[in-house]
């Protein structure tokens, strides 16, 4: 009976995200021109254009904070697994990290505008790649925690015992056993970040133009709710070709840390 | 230092004492000796003054049955206990006559000179060459060649240079068991400790592993002092010299192997290695 129900539950679960992907796929394939990727958005009703400028843009945004987040948040997860274990700032810290995950991406770009934006006077890339850097903290540090927390506590000992100081043999042992598991975090983490809509709104916000990191710059998620929500037919179908692109690139991105799961089985 | 060195003189010189109290005393040299050794998980007490002489270059069994405090014992001797902070101690533990539980030890020097091996093979993330070479590492900037040279030298002496010569590239994961273990012989025995500890070492090793080992327990006693706890008291009896019978954190009797496993003065000591409980 429970099986059955279990059954049924995740092939509603499969049948919806088969749906999904079969519409995005569909709708977005025909938005694909080599247009699409190497050229500036068209006004409406003007034939070619495409997304170039906000296909760059995410990247450069996903990747300006990959390079904040990634080691800020692991060297926070080192400081839970390792180094403040059972101190009180780490009940502290995990506890935040928790009510951090678990905010509404909308309130972290609410607050990257206040702080970030408002200050410096302009919406820009930086304060986009700030604002999923902040997203990207919690996920990083507790993963980077629970994977170190996975490393038996033998090998730790075992490296110790050799004479090693701590942090060596947190870098040169405890780090190289997690390996698989830590990059596997992060390329799911930068998955996550890299389809929020909501903290781009108000920080990287959006661009015609190709845009510095200090302007205002396109990225695929705010170009879909932009053009989406447009009642020109050209520009919606631009946004499915945005979607299609965001849903294969995390598709990827998760086939690629699924592949880095494998290996460390393997290697087990 | 140097009375201390008297004090130790003194020991040698009696002998085996008699009476009441467990001897702790042996003939030899003694290279480290636990006094009034007491051991706390958070207010729980699992040691309570353990004296005990550790002969140079022979090779000294504790026995006891599980949770009788064989492994915490030594695992006070580098002070890894230290690791986990609701681990206490009370005591002196002395290497060469002076006392490893000082405020002003070097841990990480203490620890080049007392290696030790544990329970399950823990070989690094590494090829079997950087597994060898990660604690000379620590400790010393050698040219290439002669590092291989010393990881060479400790391969050999782990008695695993044969099975592994040809993929010292391949990683140590990737060894069997008992291979695994030799490996971890190996890599604590680069660093030329004085004294090696070993914590049930063939506990996780399938029977032709575990012959390998100690048949290499036997060989490395010429160069180092070995203290070996083991719940195995068949292997107690084939490599040890000295053998120490644990219980409930006390150490209920001491003495030469063979005279412990013929002729136990303690009732206790009798029953357990007869087999009537543990």
């Amino acid at each position: 009976m429970v099986t059955a129900l279990a059954a049924v539950s995740a092939a509603i679960g499969i049948f919806f995200f088969g749906w999904i992907l079969y519409v995005v796929l569909q709708k977005g394939a025909r938005a694909l021109t080599p247009a699409f990727f190497l050229e500036l958005p068209a006004p409406p009703g003007v034939p070619g254009g495409g997304v170039a400028n906000a296909i760059v843009g995410t990247l450069v945004i996903t990747l300006g904070a990959s390079i904040l987040g990634v080691p800020i948040g692991m060297l926070v997860g080192v400081f839970l697994a390792e180094f403040g274990r059972h101190s009180r700032l780490a009940g502290v810290i995990r506890f935040s990290s928790n009510v951090l995950m678990g905010t509404p991406s909308i309130i972290v770009g609410m607050f990257v505008y206040a702080t970030v934006v408002v200050r410096t006077g302009h919406f820009s890339g930086y304060a986009g790649a700030i604002a999923l850097a902040v997203i990207m903290l919690p996920i990083i540090a507790r993963t980077t925690e629970d994977m170190l927390h996975l490393v038996p506590h033998t090998l730790r000992e075992s490296a110790l015992a050799l004479g090693a100081p701590y942090w060596k043999m947190t870098l040169g042992v405890v780090f190289r056993a997690a390996r698989a598991g830590l990059v596997t975090g992060v390329i799911l983490a930068v998955a996550r970040v890299s389809g929020e809509t909501a903290p781009l709104l108000f920080t990287a916000l959006n661009s015609p133009n190709w845009g510095f990191p200090n302007e205002p710059m396109a990225n695929l998620t705010v170009t879909v709710f932009n053009f989406a929500m447009s009642p020109y037919e050209d520009w919606q179908q631009m946004a499915w070709g945005a979607s299609f692109m965001i849903t294969v690139g995390v598709l990827i991105v998760t086939i690629i840390s699924r592949f880095a799961m494998r290996q460390k089985a393997h290697r087990r | 230092m140097s009375q201390d060195n008297l004090r130790i003189k003194t020991f040698v010189d009696h002998g085996p004492e008699h009476g009441d109290e467990p001897s702790h005393k042996t003939e030899g040299t003694v290279k480290m000796s636990t006094r009034n050794l007491s051991f706390y998980y958070g207010k729980n007490q699992v040691l309570f003054d353990n004296n005990l002489d550790v002969a140079a270059n022979r090779v000294t069994a504790i026995i006891g049955p599980s949770g009788c405090g064989k492994s915490t014992h030594i695992r006070v001797y580098n002070r890894i206990f230290e690791l986990y902070r609701e681990q206490k101690v009370t005591g002196e533990v002395l290497l060469d006559g002076e006392n490893v539980l000082g405020d002003d030890v070097d841990v990480l020097r203490l620890r080049k000179r007392i290696g030790m091996i544990f329970q399950k093979p823990s070989p690094f993330p590494m090829s079997i060459f950087d597994n060898v070479a990660y604690g000379v590492r620590l400790q010393y900037r050698l040219s290439g060649s002669e590092m291989t040279e010393r990881v060479m030298r400790a391969l050999k002496r782990a008695a695993l240079w044969d099975e592994v010569k040809d993929k010292l590239k391949s990683p140590g994961t990737a060894l069997s068991g008992g291979q695994q273990q030799r490996l971890c012989i190996a890599r604590s025995i680069a660093l030329e400790p004085e004294v090696l500890l070993m914590d049930e070492p063939c506990s996780a090793i399938d029977p032709v592993g575990t012959a390998k080992i100690e048949e290499l327990i036997e060989s490395l006693k010429k160069r180092f002092t070995i203290v070996l706890v083991t719940h195995n008291m068949q292997q107690a009896a084939r490599v040890s010299d000295y053998t120490a019978f644990f219980y409930q954190g006390h150490i209920v009797e001491f003495g030469r192997t063979n005279q412990i496993f013929t002729n136990p003065a303690k009732k206790q000591t009798e029953d357990y290695i007869t087999g009537r409980f543990g």
